[in-house]
């Protein structure tokens, strides 16, 4: 059994101001050109939780899924 | 349970700024609520004007707004009429040591039980950028538009010299060091002082060439350093630094204590 990890961007919220991105250990995330955020590695997420914690807009959530 | 269940979701998103960390000090706070299983119905939060002051109108407790500086002074009221309630504050540097300076240092002395999060950004953001008393000296404001001149307040010395028993300076970057002082402030009996340092993109980041929100939560990270590795450094290395951690943990009669108890004497007599 192992364990991942899926990010969830709650869209209505987010605010794209990229303090998730620019924190987060495993690049899990990055800014398409119009500079909106997208989740392009969510493989590496180690379940840190450092983007969930610190979003001012309590828009990112990270669910432990055992696989 | 969950942190959102402390928030009026309707309401959402918030109406700060993208990038505003005043929010990361709400997420903090509702994380650590949520921990504490904080009693929506017994638990009131005072905050009055300001960015800072507006966020806890989102948040699903008894929320009292009041004039800009005096979130304190009714917090006061509210404490010394109902003991037996959590009475939590929300200000901003500016509602906290400028208009609200006078009220700051009373309730510090008073040692009422009241919790003070004070969400430090060096600017007033919501009337436009103006210069705060926590403002670092050499940075812009609308009125200093060629860099502050004034040396600023150190906030946490403010709130010890005026009896705070319990004083800590936290921020949102060191995210997990936050979170526990915030819980150990939120759980001292007494009037406890937490700072945070956060940040103002709009304001405070668009005239100091870090109008990215990520340029200004990378400063925070550069400019603190922790109490232990304080201890070992010189004065002037310490010269633009932020020291993060908790200063004062101390016990003394608290307020509400002792007015109940001479209450109480008078009531038999
Ligand atoms: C009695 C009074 N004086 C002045 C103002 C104008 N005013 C509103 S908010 C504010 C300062 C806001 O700065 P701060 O408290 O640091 O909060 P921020 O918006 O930065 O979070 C001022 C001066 C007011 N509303 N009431
Ligand atoms: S920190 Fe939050 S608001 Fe900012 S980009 Fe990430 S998910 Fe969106
Ligand atoms: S003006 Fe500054 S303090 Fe106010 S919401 Fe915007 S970023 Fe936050």
């Amino acid at each position: 059994m192992s364990t991942a990890y899926k990010v969830q961007i709650n869209r209505k919220w987010c605010k794209n101001c990229g303090i998730c991105l620019a924190f987060c250990p495993k690049n899990v995330f990055s800014f398409d050109e119009k500079k909106k955020l997208q989740i392009v590695n969510e493989i590496q997420c180690s379940g840190c939780l450092m983007c969930e914690k610190r979003c001012p807009d309590m828009c990112m959530k990270i669910i432990r899924e055992e696989e | 349970m969950s942190y959102l269940d402390y928030i009026k979701e309707k309401q959402f998103p918030l109406f700060t700024c993208a990038g505003c960390t005043h929010g990361t000090v709400t997420n903090t706070f509702l994380r650590v609520a949520d921990e504490l299983k904080l009693d929506k119905e017994n638990t009131v939060i005072v905050c009055a004007i300001g960015c800072a002051g507006r966020i806890p109108t989102f948040l699903d407790f008894n929320v009292l707004r009041v004039t800009h500086g005096r979130a304190l002074a009714f917090a006061t009221g509210v404490k010394l009429s109902r003991p037996d309630v959590k009475v939590i504050v929300f200000m901003g540097d500016g509602d906290a040591v400028a208009i609200g300076g006078n009220h700051f240092i009373h309730a510090a002395r008073r040692n009422i039980d009241i919790t003070a999060i004070i969400s430090h950004n060096e600017i007033y953001g919501m009337t436009g950028g103006q210069y705060a008393p926590t403002t670092l000296q050499g940075f812009k404001a609308t009125t200093a538009p060629y860099g502050m001149i004034e040396p600023a307040f150190d906030v946490c010395e403010l709130a010890k010299g005026a009896g705070s028993t319990y004083v800590a300076r936290s921020d949102v970057y060191h995210i997990n060091h936050l979170h526990k002082v915030m819980k150990n402030a939120l759980t001292h009996k007494g009037f406890s002082t937490l700072e945070v340092i956060t940040s103002c993109p709009t304001q405070f980041g668009r005239r100091n060439k870090m109008a990215d929100p990520i340029k200004l939560v990378e400063r925070i990270r550069d400019i603190t350093v922790t109490q232990t590795a304080a201890e070992k450094m010189s004065v002037e290395e310490l010269k633009d630094k932020i020291v993060i951690g908790e200063f004062v943990k101390t016990e003394r009669p608290e307020l509400t204590e002792i007015y109940e108890e001479k209450l109480g004497k008078l009531r038999k007599n």
